[in-house]
Order: C-alpha cells, then sequence, then structure tokens
C-alpha cells in the first residue's frame, strides 16, 4: 500500500466560489471601499491588486454567546500566577481597555472588527466598470491581455517531438559520427571482401591463416562499434525553440488637460479622474508604452506631476487655449508624430476668458487634430445645470466653441457629464472603432 | 555507511517512504499504537489556505463565510502575522493528513508522527469518536452534502439556500446531541429503503433521460422526504437540539432547507467530539511525534541537525504565555496536552511520594504507554483534567483560580497551587474544559394550534446571561427557520 498523493498539481482555486459568494455579499462595502481607494491612487494605478479594508456589517455570523460582563459569576483558571495568593483581588479592565492582563475576557466574543483583503485587478475593475456602465463587449476588451507572439529563438537540445529539427539533428548525428569515427558500411564491405579474398586464397593453400584470424576481428571490431556509434543519438536531437513575445505595438502619450481654477471642486476633479483612468486604461491595452503629461491650467499653463495635478489648487483666471499652447509645445519636445500616438482628454466646467473660445478652436482645427488619433473634452456639470443644458446645442461659449470643432473632425468627443455613468459615452466612438477592428 | 533516513532539509518521495517506515515501526512496536490505514498527501501553500477555509476538509458545500474566512487568513498570510499550520489532519478512514510542500524533510517526519499517528490513533481510539463520528462515511457525506446544495442553488436559487446556511449556521452550535445519539435506522430499514428507491427509479425510468448530456448528477436532486424517517410525532421536550427540532417540526421549511439544516447539523455533530478534545488530542499527538523523534534519534535514524531543529519546533510548539503576556491567548491546548501526556509517563515511571498519595493506581505502575493508551481511550478534556492533572503540573504552569461576579469591580482570587487549592483549581480548570461553557438553550415549547410561537429557553449557569446583540442576531435567524414568532427566557438553570 503506498501513502503518498501528491496533490500539488491538483488545480487551484477550490475556493473560488466561496470568494465569489463572500464578494456578493459584501458587496456594498466593497463598493465603497474600492471607490476610496480609487480615488487616492493614481491613474496608471487602477489594473492593480489592491488592499481593500471592509468593515464586516452585513458579514456578521452571529452565534449565541455568554456575557458574564453583564451579569452572573463564574470561575476560571489562568497559567503564570507570580505574586497572588488566595484572597487576592484585581482589578478588572475596564472596557474598551481590553488587553490590560492578555486576552484573559476573550471569551466575551471576539471582536469582528474591520478586515483587510486582497482584490484581484479583475475584481476591481468589475466594480469600476459597474459605476461607469460601460457596456460588456467593452469591458473584455479592456480586461483581455494584450497578445504575445510566438518567436523563434535558436535551436534546443529539449521540447517536444513535433518541433524536431530535423537538418539540425541529421548535421548534430554526422558531425558525431565523424569524430567517433563510426566504420562505414562501405569499409566493411571492404574488410569482408579482403576476408572472402583470403579464405580462398588459404582454401587453395597458398594464403595466410593469421590474416583471416585478423581481418576477422576487423569486422567483429567494426560491426560491434556500429552498435554503440549510433548512426543517430538522443544526443543529436535538436528541436526548433520558440519564445512568447508581446506583438510590439508603438508608443501611446496621453495628455491630461484640466481646468484648475476655483470653480473646479473635489466632485468635479474625482469625475475628471475617472475619465482619465477609463482612457488610460483604454490606452494600456492597446499600447506597450503609455506615457502621460499633466497639464494643468488657470490663466497659464504648467506641466505637473500626478499628484500636483488632482490635489493643489490655484487662483487665477481661465485661459484654456494656454493649456493648448502648452501641450504643443511639450509634443514637440518629446513626443514626434513618428513614434508616438497621441491621445488627448481635456476636462473643464466650460469658462474661459471671452474670446478665447475662438483661440482655441483655431488652435485646435489647424495644429492639434491632425496630431492626434483621439480628443476627448468632457465639461463638468452639476446636476441642476445639466436641467439647464439639457440641449446639446445651448451651452456656454468653450461648449459652442467645440461643437464646431466636432463637426469638422471625427475623432473629436465632448460630453457634458454630471455622473460617473456619463463618462462612457464620451470613449464611445473610440472603443466603436476597436470592436470593428476586430 | 550510514544509518541515516535524511540528511539536510530537502524531501523526495523515496525518504518519505523511508521515514514512514521507519516512523511506523516505532509508533506500531514501541508505542503500541493502533491506527486507521493512512494516506498523507502532500499540498502546496495555497492548498493549505484552501483547505483552512473550509473547516480543514477536503470538500465542502459553497458558503460566503467561507469565502471570508480565506479572505482574512490569506491577509494575515501575506502580511506575515500568522504562519501557516504544518499540517491538517481529517478524521476519516483512510486517516488523511495534508503535508506542506514547503516543510522540510524533517518537519515532514515529524508531522507524519504528530499527524499520520498521534492524531490517528486518538481518533481511531478516544469513546468519544468512535461513538459520535463514522470515520468510514464522512467524505462521502460531505460530498454528497457539496452536491445537494450546489443542485438547491441551483433549482431555488443562490439567495434562498444563502439565507438557509445562514441561519442554520448561526445555530450550529446549538444543533448537537449531546446526551443522546440521534435515532439511527436499523440496518433493515436502510436495505429497505434502498430497495424501493430502486424499485422507484425503475418505474420511473424513460428512455429519454438517456439522452441527457453526461454529468448531470440525478443523485443530487432533491429526494422525496420520508414522512417516516425519524419522525417522532410528538417531538420530546424540552429538546437541546435547535436545529433537530427545527428540521423536524418548522411549519415554514421546504424539504430541501430541512434537508440543508441536516447536513449542517451532521456537521456539527461530527466536528462536537473535536471541541471536546483539543487538549488530549493534540497532547496525544505531540506526545507521539516527541517520543518517535526522540527515538529516531537515539536509533541513529536521524543526525543533530534534524534533531535540533525538530526540538526547536517542538518546544515552540509547546509554549505556554504566562497570563499577562502580550502573547497570552488562553491555555495552549499543546502546552498543557504535552505537559500532561509526559507527566503520566514521569507517574508511572518515576513517582514521587506526592503522586503515590495523589495516584495510587497509576504511580509506579511501570508500563506508562499503555496507561496512556488507556487514558487517551476513554476520557474527554474534562474527565481527564479532573482525572490526571498532578499537583506538580499545576505548580509548574502556577495555575490560580480567579472568582469573577459582573457586577463587582475586581476579580477574587479563589485557590491557587498550593496544598489548600490544588483540588479546586483543578476542579474549575476541568469545568473550562466541559462544553457546559457553551449556552444551554432549550426548546421549551411551541404553541402550534394557536399562534404558533416558538419557546426557548437559556438555562443561565450561574446567572450568566446571553449577549444580548448576538442574541437577537441569531433570533432574527431562528425566526427564519420557523416562521413565526419566536421567544426566548433565560431562567436560572
Amino acid at each position: 500500500m503506498t501513502h503518498f498523493v501528491d496533490r500539488r498539481l491538483n488545480p487551484k482555486g477550490k475556493s473560488l466560489g466561496n470568494r465569489q459568494r463572500f464578494l456578493r455579499r459584501a458587496r456594498t462595502q466593497i463598493r465603497e471601499a474600492v471607490q476610496k481607494s480609487l480615488k487616492d491612487s493614481a491613474v496608471a494605478d487602477l489594473a492593480k491588486d489592491r488592499k481593500i479594508k471592509i468593515s464586516t456589517r452585513g458579514t456578521k455570523e452571529p452565534r449565541f454567546r455568554l456575557d458574564p460582563r453583564a451579569a452572573g459569576e463564574r470561575d476560571f483558571v489562568l497559567p503564570g500566577n507570580r505574586e497572588f495568593d488566595t484572597g487576592d483581588e484585581i482589578k478588572k479592565p475596564r472596557a474598551g481597555e481590553d488587553g490590560g492582563s492578555g486576552k484573559q475576557a476573550a471569551d466575551s466574543g471576539e471582536s469582528e472588527d474591520d478586515f483587510e483583503f486582497t482584490m484581484t485587478q479583475d475584481e476591481v475593475l468589475d466594480i469600476f466598470f459597474e459605476d461607469l456602465a460601460l457596456p460588456n463587449l467593452v469591458r473584455t476588451t479592456l480586461k483581455e491581455t494584450p497578445n504575445n507572439a510566438w518567436r523563434r529563438a535558436g535551436i534546443t537540445t529539449t521540447g517536444s517531438p513535433n518541433q524536431i529539427n530535423l537538418v539540425r539533428t541529421m548535421r548534430a548525428a554526422q558531425g558525431r559520427r565523424l569524430a567517433l569515427r563510426r566504420p562505414k558500411l562501405a569499409d566493411i564491405g571492404a574488410l569482408e571482401a579482403a576476408l572472402e579474398a583470403a579464405e580462398r586464397e588459404v582454401a587453395e593453400g597458398r594464403g595466410d591463416a593469421a590474416q583471416i584470424a585478423s581481418l576477422k576481428e576487423q569486422i567483429a571490431r567494426a560491426l560491434a562499434k556500429r552498435k554503440w556509434v549510433g548512426f543517430i543519438d538522443p544526443v543529436d536531437v535538436r528541436f526548433n525553440a520558440f519564445t512568447e513575445q508581446p506583438v510590439p505595438t508603438s508608443k501611446a502619450v496621453m495628455f491630461c488637460l484640466m481646468d484648475v481654477s476655483g470653480s473646479m471642486g473635489e466632485r468635479e476633479k474625482d469625475l475628471a479622474k475617472r475619465f482619465y483612468m477609463l482612457l488610460h486604461l483604454f490606452l494600456r491595452r492597446r499600447y506597450e508604452k503609455v506615457d502621460v503629461v499633466f497639464i494643468r491650467h488657470t490663466h497659464d499653463a504648467q506641466e505637473v506631476d500626478e499628484q500636483e495635478f488632482f490635489y493643489s489648487r490655484q487662483s487665477g483666471g481661465t485661459i484654456v487655449s494656454t493649456a493648448l499652447d502648452k501641450m504643443l509645445e511639450i509634443q514637440r519636445a518629446r513626443y514626434a508624430t513618428a513614434d508616438w500616438n497621441i491621445y488627448a482628454a481635456q476636462a473643464s466646467d466650460g469658462y474661459t476668458q471671452t474670446g478665447d473660445a475662438r483661440h482655441c478652436v483655431d488652435l485646435l482645427n489647424g495644429e492639434i487634430m491632425p496630431l492626434c488619433q483621439y480628443y476627448a473634452y468632457i465639461e463638468i456639470l452639476d446636476e441642476r445645470e445639466m436641467e439647464v443644458f439639457a440641449s446639446e446645442d445651448s451651452g456656454a461659449e468653450l461648449w459652442r466653441a467645440y461643437r464646431t470643432v466636432a463637426e469638422l473632425w471625427e475623432n473629436f468627443a465632448t460630453k457634458r457629464i454630471a455622473r460617473p455613468a456619463d463618462i462612457f459615452p464620451v470613449f464611445h466612438e473610440l472603443f466603436r472603432k476597436t470592436e470593428a477592428a476586430q | 555507511m550510514s544509518g541515516l533516513l535524511f540528511t539536510g532539509s530537502e524531501w523526495d518521495f523515496p525518504t518519505l517512504d523511508r521515514a514512514y517506515a521507519a516512523i511506523e515501526k516505532i509508533a506500531l512496536e514501541d508505542l503500541g499504537l493502533d491506527v486507521y490505514p493512512n494516506q498523507i498527501e502532500i499540498i502546496s501553500s495555497e492548498q493549505m489556505l484552501d483547505a483552512y477555509s473550509s473547516l480543514a476538509m477536503p470538500l465542502m458545500y459553497n458558503h460566503w463565510s467561507f469565502g471570508k474566512l480565506f479572505a482574512r487568513e490569506e491577509a494575515m498570510y501575506r502580511a506575515g502575522y500568522s504562519a501557516l499550520a504544518y499540517e491538517i489532519v481529517i478524521n476519516s478512514s483512510p486517516c488523511i493528513s495534508y503535508l506542506l510542500e514547503e516543510n522540510t524533510m524533517t518537519m515532514q517526519a515529524l508531522v507524519m508522527a504528530h499527524a499520520a499517528f498521534g492524531h490517528n490513533h486518538f481518533f481511531k481510539n478516544n469513546y468519544l469518536f468512535r461513538q459520535w463520528t463514522n470515520a468510514e462515511s464522512i467524505l462521502d457525506y460531505l460530498a454528497f452534502a457539496k452536491r445537494y446544495v450546489a443542485a438547491c442553488e441551483e433549482r431555488y436559487g443562490r439567495d434562498e439556500v444563502e439565507a438557509t446556511l445562514d441561519a442554520a449556521h448561526a445555530l450550529m452550535d446549538q444543533g448537537v446531541f449531546r446526551y443522546r445519539r440521534p435515532p439511527r435506522p436499523s440496518k433493515e430499514r436502510v436495505l429497505e429503503k434502498h430497495r424501493l428507491r430502486m424499485a422507484h427509479e425503475e418505474s420511473a425510468y424513460n428512455e429519454l433521460w438517456r439522452t441527457l448530456p453526461a454529468g448531470i448528477e440525478t443523485s443530487a436532486a432533491p429526494p422525496v422526504p420520508d414522512p417516516d424517517d425519524e419522525f417522532e410525532p410528538d417531538a420530546r421536550l424540552p429538546e437541546e437540539n435547535l436545529l433537530y427540532f427545527l428540521e423536524k417540526n418548522s411549519p415554514a421549511l421546504k424539504p430541501w432547507q430541512r434537508e440543508t439544516l441536516r447536513i449542517v447539523r451532521n456537521l456539527a455533530q461530527y466536528f462536537y467530539p473535536q471541541r471536546q478534545l483539543k487538549v488530549m488530542n493534540e497532547g496525544c499527538a505531540t506526545f507521539v511525534h516527541y517520543t518517535i523523534m526522540n527515538t529516531l534519534y537515539d536509533r541513529g535514524l536521524i543526525d543533530e541537525g534534524a534533531w535540533l531543529e525538530f526540538v526547536h519546533s517542538h518546544t515552540s510548539v509547546v509554549f505556554q504565555p504566562e497570563f499577562g503576556d502580550k502573547r497570552y491567548y488562553g491555555i495552549n491546548p499543546y502546552a498543557l496536552g504535552y505537559a500532561m501526556m509526559d507527566d503520566i509517563k514521569r507517574i508511572a515511571e518515576a513517582p514521587t511520594d506526592e503522586d503515590r498519595e495523589w495516584f495510587p493506581g497509576l504511580a509506579g505502575s511501570g508500563d506508562a504507554f499503555a496507561a496512556l493508551r488507556y487514558a487517551w481511550a476513554n476520557y474527554r478534556d474534562e474527565s481527564f483534567i479532573e482525572q490526571y492533572l498532578s499537583p506538580k503540573l499545576m505548580r509548574d504552569f502556577r495555575f490560580f483560580s480567579l472568582f469573577d461576579k459582573a457586577d463587582h469591580g475586581a476579580y477574587r482570587v479563589g485557590a491557587i497551587h498550593n496544598e489548600r487549592g490544588y483540588r479546586e483549581v483543578r476542579r474549575n480548570l476541568a469545568r473550562q474544559y466541559d462544553t457546559s461553557g457553551d449556552p444551554n438553550i432549550q426548546v421549551a415549547g411551541a404553541n402550534l394550534k394557536g399562534n404558533r410561537t416558538l419557546m426557548l429557553e437559556h438555562r443561565m449557569n450561574r446567572g450568566v446571561p446571553l449577549h444580548n446583540g448576538a442574541k437577537e442576531m441569531v433570533l432574527a435567524h431562528v425566526e427564519f427557520l420557523w416562521g413565526h414568532d419566536v421567544k426566548l427566557e433565560e431562567v436560572a438553570g
């Protein structure tokens, strides 16, 4: 009877079903936690495993248990007495100050605090997408891992039989046969002919018997050698090797433009952030390398890091065209169109200095749009304004101006948003294209 | 040539085999153990976590609470707060032990001695396990439970099944028979039922069903309930097993819910002895591995390095922090259990005068292993401590007893480890391991003709009431299962 079973190769994730049930059960808490966690994380960090801390509200597992603190009496035994004698008194730790004397009150119920666990990238994205109301097809497109292609990577000595490289195998075998001096059949034939001749001579009574013996021995040795120096040997076998390599895709740069003047509050910035996250996620799936450039502007534009982009404030007027100028300047200096696909995402509350909108349109039509793969503009309103501007045609100066650009360029998208679910339609064109391409 | 079984920390299957044979020889010949056949499985750390989160069983139905446990354990493990157990052992026949692949060879040997022989012997011989659990059938039963719950989820929806399981889990502690075995159908009844089922299948056979895709388990379909099946027309009251009572008498439950309650109840019953035998079970296994590893070393089968590694691991397992220590989490069952086993050996082989006075039958009897085997077979934690805890151990552990009255601002020290206090400390400690520490809740009656209120009764032990918040939540679950009002009264027991 054998006693050992190797289970290591059994399929993993036996508790996956339980995990899904748990995530579903704690859905509300997990959603809150994920949203909070997304708020605090970088745009490019969306698709990563992350730690989530949730409260156990809703996932409590109550059992009847005793509460000796409430009433009644009991005796219990502890180890480690150093100082006490019968009749001594020990002050009880006050409630909330647990642990004054170890965990002796443990039986009054383990506390189920918040607890932390890790959610995988897919689980986080599911929740992120749910808020954004992404269509299912888009969800799968985004989650898809990039394709890899198999490429030749020389020759190896190990592999599967269907990858045998016959030419190289035979070449190796020949080299070995030469090096080890494997007797050829012709050589043996010659020896056998010589033997036959010698035997004939002996039969005729004039040959040398010793020569026959020597020839026989030579033949035997040659035959033996043919046996152990095989025509082909396992060491000769060569295989074609392949390695997996990502399909080369070109690089992309994503310009995030945002108005940071006083009118952009916490809510507006959070919406804008989700907008950038989604675009970044999309780009990351399509391109091997994605750079993100943050440009903020008031009456003057600056390139800043992400932290400053989302969290610092500046006062001043609002001149949108400065940001466009800045973007062009950076693009010219660092992102040549030959190497980079250029995407731009602009978020604003729709106000700019009078007359500046005209300038923006000129810049866009004349210089920026010919460079860009896609340009998405969102105008962040609150719910009340959303009702006022129900029609696409009415709006502030910048909105009306951008509408004219959108009519000219297919890859220019504009949208007013007030809720996370409004964001996705901005990218509608973008995603439709990839669907069509597939 | 050295007689060592292994050197270094790497292991492979031939080495495991050799070590197993050597350990088996010592266990059976020197210690006289009697074990179920062993099946030892090597698993990865992730599979160990999996096993953790399904109550350490190889099979389990799906429920979110197991997912929660897994998420928590995994976070703790990844953060480095807790190490994984070296082994898990399942009370079944064959006795399945899991070894973690990351263990060193020394640890594998230790774990084999501990689980495959120590625990295994205990499972097979202790009277509680023999009386209450069917080691041969538990895995089959779990397979059935898993299929059944899955089939119910498919047919009645996940939410329904989840609500039922939630409620049943809340009553798991009240779902065991403490004093009597549930009525079992006689052998003839079982055979007769089987014959009837076959007859039914025959009469219900339909050629068309053969075209069902393979893999559909017809046996998992919820069976038609048999009204005679263990049914007691007049439930005997009071009834301590709430799940049993609800399963048989609740007016609100559908047949599949009753079966689900029964599954949870059977599981609770299966685990019930383990809760009463923590100290003895671990003590027995720890004592066995300690003896076996030392014998291996004495016979030159393992080297000093392995022996030191074993001693290091052994001492950390049986470490008992004192009550004021930050690491104190109650009395360590490994520490107390092992100390008691070792102490019995000492008393049997080299007793002092004090031992002769306290244990006249045992002291100096000579055959320590026979005495231990007797204790392992015939006691549970409570009676074992009451019978075998010696004054020397109480002094070693520095046990002392505290009296706690809820409305009093301080604990009063009762007995301590001295001549006057030994018996009281021992009695109090033994009682701590008695399941009377669980709330004693009984079904007192049900108004079946009128408004169908279910009356529960908590018989308080020395006036300690139920935790109020928890009580309300559990009662909500009971109401769900009963379908009508439920009242719980707390009475002095």
